[in-house]
């Protein structure tokens, strides 16, 4: 009881934005982002972007690492089924995807911390309008606990 | 990898970019915070870091401080990766030693609050200062290019470039889908703002590209599919059977004569429907190759095989063969150049200007043909009862600046219907009205043309027209098609009947252009034309090297444009041709012999089949000239024995931590 009064005087000391790693691959998505820049779109300041060449790259431990290490939300945008510059990465993007959702649901992890896009190069509103609701989805659900879970284990 | 314990010595280099990052990000805050971060040596906050004092900046700062990482946090990296890795270069540095940070597509231009611009901005430096720190030097691999090259799409822009490049003694082949080259421009009767004739200017350009000896001209053939990477592409074009030998035939037009139907039976695509053809035609007399082609869906042999087949007996050349297949050539390109064109917009989709309803509601094009001394009135402008119209009204627009169909400006269209009003006017004296919404003439000479009509009284109504309409208030209407419009100019509704009407189509993306961009593996923007890699300073490139786009497939625009863009795209191929090798970017897959356990996990996730199995080692082992350095591979191996060069697991684990822990 205490220490979720103190949580909370932290929280309110510090309002607490949510921290969403956004994993984009070269061609569309992070492409797509530029676009929204150049386009002057705004959205919330709430991701940081990691480019990787295709998504296919995406490693299932990318995402645990990054939630273990304090991230709120990770979105992972790719190309769209049958647009992926090296064919079929997206597609084994999918599937590993899936796999983790279904790891997280194991962890009682909501679901809702882990989203993938397809977002093609010019989809730019798109992008700025998948970062928008997922900040609002985040921001509801608040910030995440497996940092500190983690840290309970290890002790 | 940092494995040689070598010291890590980063400098980091904030970029104001004027006050497109300083505006938005508290960029001196972002220097000071890099200072204190592990191995950062020097942090500088400077206003433009792409400019030349930036660039020396950095290379004076390596040497000064015996620096040998770097992050430039500035734009997008791609946009000036490559400028940042040749200033890390010139310093002696190599060049991956350099990691950009983008806080400006991604941060200033799309973040409004300050405080958490700043903020982010500062958690993507902490994360690109751990992950340099990993970073190895690497070196680009040189592959020879291919000096031959392949163009797609055999209208103005397609013959301009493969002119140009054959000339610079290139081998050119040049793929066009219809039976004949020559594009839309072969369509039209003139062209503004000069009013020189079409024909008179594309078909000698037509034959010099057949008689080239460097040019390979495959008309009726498709490219059916692409392989292959930036000077070593392996393309297979797929020849469509036209059913007569293109060696053989002379044009002789013999075997259309004696073709069975008496007379043309079916619609002819040239003249737009506006004449009859028969199932073996030639589509236009100037058509190049001059070589007949039977539609097979039309065709009585195709259909029943109960011809007489009098177009084969007819022919004393024996060019006829009824049995002829699809033929498929494989063909090696170093360069693509794209000139596939557009499609004018099909006016039946804004059923309020009664296109398909009305017999004298017509489009563009088909007045263009009606105009065309060879077309199929014979230059006569003409009413479907063959009348000769006293009053024809030109609506501009027509899937053109419209929410309901295409916002984007077709740009051509103004001063196509100018010229429409100065042919109709010259050819029937009728009286001509457009009804515009803003008349749009930017380019040599084209506000002079319109100067020019302003004063052949052909009248001008400002204003969108809402409908067209054979419903009549007066008996001066009867029979006549009215044109509802409201006049901007004088702030009321006006009817004016006319005896014809003219839709001026917009141009749009064709069809079949999604099908060529996955083919060619390039990026199409929202509305569906081609993406180049830059709008402003590289219009004819696109993301994939070593393919080019111009003309109308990259966007709506007239011939001098197209064959502007032609011509620098063919430059731009030129120069990668001319180069003789181009340099990949180093971020191929590599297995680590001593952690492969030979479990063959990722033998069949490549796309590229870039990995084979090593019996003898019981080992992985990646072709580098094929892999392309997507990472799957990477990512699915269970004991992680594959690295990527350039997003090697510790740099990412590394990005990915620095975001998070401060």
């Amino acid at each position: 009881m205490q220490e979720e009064v103190k949580n909370n005087n932290i929280q309110t000391a510090k309002a607490w934005k949510p921290k969403i790693l956004a994993i984009f691959c070269n061609w569309c998505t992070y492409t797509a982002s530029d676009l929204a820049g150049v386009s002057r779109l705004k959205y919330p300041a709430t991701t940081r972007v990691v480019r990787i060449m295709c998504s296919g790259r995406l490693d299932p431990q990318f995402i645990l690492t990054a939630f273990s290490e304090g991230a709120d939300a990770i979105l992972i945008g790719g190309c769209h089924p049958g647009d992926c510059h090296y064919a079929t990465g997206n597609y084994k993007c999918l599937r590993r995807f899936h796999l983790i959702q279904k790891y997280m649901k194991q962890m009682n992890i909501e679901p809702e911390r882990l989203r993938l896009e397809w977002i093609s190069a010019s989809e730019g509103k798109r992008l700025a309008e998948v970062i928008g609701e997922m900040t609002e989805t985040i921001t509801k659900l608040g910030q995440s606990k497996i940092k500190q879970q983690v840290a309970n284990i290890e002790k | 990898m940092s494995n040689n314990k070598e010291e890590i010595r980063i400098g980091v280099y904030i970029c104001h970019c004027g006050h497109n990052i300083a505006g938005a990000v508290d960029v001196v805050g972002v220097a000071e915070y890099a200072a204190k971060l592990p191995n950062v040596v020097i942090s500088k906050d400077y206003k433009y870091m792409c400019s030349d004092p930036g660039q020396e900046l950095i290379a004076a700062d390596i040497k000064e401080y015996n620096l040998n990482r770097i992050v430039v946090t500035s734009c997008s990296p791609l946009l000036h990766e490559k400028t940042f890795r040749e200033a890390t270069t010139k310093a002696g540095l190599n060049q991956y030693f350099m990691q950009m940070v983008n806080i400006r597509e991604n941060v200033s231009w799309v973040n409004e609050n300050f405080d958490d611009a700043t903020e982010k901005s500062k958690d993507l430096v902490r994360a690109a200062v751990q992950r340099v720190a990993f970073q190895r030097a690497l070196e680009k691999q040189k592959v020879p290019v291919n000096p031959n090259v392949l163009i797609v799409g055999g209208g103005i822009a397609g013959i301009s470039a493969a002119l140009t490049m054959a000339n610079a003694g290139k081998k050119v082949y040049l793929v066009e889908k219809e039976s004949t080259i020559g594009g839309h421009m072969a369509i039209f009767d003139k062209t503004f703002p000069t009013l020189d004739c079409a024909a008179c200017i594309l078909t000698p350009k037509m034959s010099s590209v057949k008689n080239h000896p460097n040019i390979t001209l495959w008309t009726y053939s498709e490219v059916s599919n692409v392989e292959g990477f930036v000077g070593n592409y392996k393309v297979q074009v797929t020849r469509k059977p036209r059913y007569v030998i293109e060696d053989l035939c002379v044009g002789c037009m013999l075997c259309v004569e004696k073709c069975i139907f008496k007379e043309g039976k079916f619609p002819d695509e040239f003249n737009q429907g506006l004449s009859k053809r028969k199932p073996v035609y030639v589509p236009f007399p100037q058509a190049t190759p001059l070589v007949a082609v039977i539609d097979d869906k039309t065709c009585i042999h195709f259909k029943t095989g109960k011809c007489t087949q009098t177009c084969k007996t007819a022919c004393d050349r024996n060019a006829i063969d009824f049995d002829q297949k699809p033929e498929i050539k494989e063909i090696e390109v170093g360069t693509v150049l794209l000139t596939t064109g557009f499609q004018a917009f099909d006016a039946k989709k804004v059923p309020y200007y009664g296109y398909g309803k009305y017999p004298n509601v017509f489009t563009s094009l088909e007045v263009e043909r009606m105009v065309n001394a060879s077309g199929p009135t014979e230059g006569h402008v003409l009413t479907r009862e063959g009348k000769a119209p006293k009053s024809v009204g030109i609506i501009h627009c027509v899937g053109s600046r419209d929410e309901k169909t295409h916002k984007w400006c077709s740009r051509v269209c103004c001063m196509y219907s100018l010229k429409l009003a100065h042919l109709i006017k010259e050819h029937t004296g009728a009286d001509v009205y457009n009804f515009y919404i803003d008349m749009r003439t930017p380019g040599k000479g084209y506000e002079e043309f319109y100067d020019k009509l302003l004063h052949e009284d052909v009248h001008f109504i400002r204003g969108r027209v809402s409908e067209v309409t054979d419903w009549i208030t007066s008996p001066e209407e009867e029979g006549k098609l009215i044109i509802r419009a409201e006049d901007t100019m004088i702030g009321m509704v006006r009817r004016i009947p006319v005896d014809m009407v003219v839709l001026a189509v917009g141009m749009e993306p064709r069809d079949d252009a999604q099908e060529i961009r996955k083919m060619f593996n390039i990026s199409c923007s929202t509305e569906g034309f081609f993406l180049e890699r830059h709008p402003k300073l590289a219009p004819v490139n696109t993301f994939t090297d070593g393919v080019f786009i111009a003309g109308a497939c990259q966007g709506p625009r007239d011939i001098p444009d197209s064959v502007a863009q032609a011509g620098a795209a063919a430059a731009e191929a030129l120069v990668l041709i001319d180069s003789g090798h181009v340099e990949l970017e180093p971020n191929t897959a590599y297995i680590v012999d001593e952690i492969c356990s030979g479990c063959k996990s990722c033998l069949n996730i490549c796309p590229y089949k870039a990995i084979t199995f090593d019996l003898e080692k019981n080992k992985s082992s990646i072709n580098v000239a094929l892999c392309k350095g997507c990472g799957t591979c990477v990512a699915a191996c269970p004991s992680s024995a594959i690295k990527q060069n350039l997003f090697e697991d510790v740099e990412i684990f590394s990005e990915i931590k620095g975001i998070f822990v401060e």
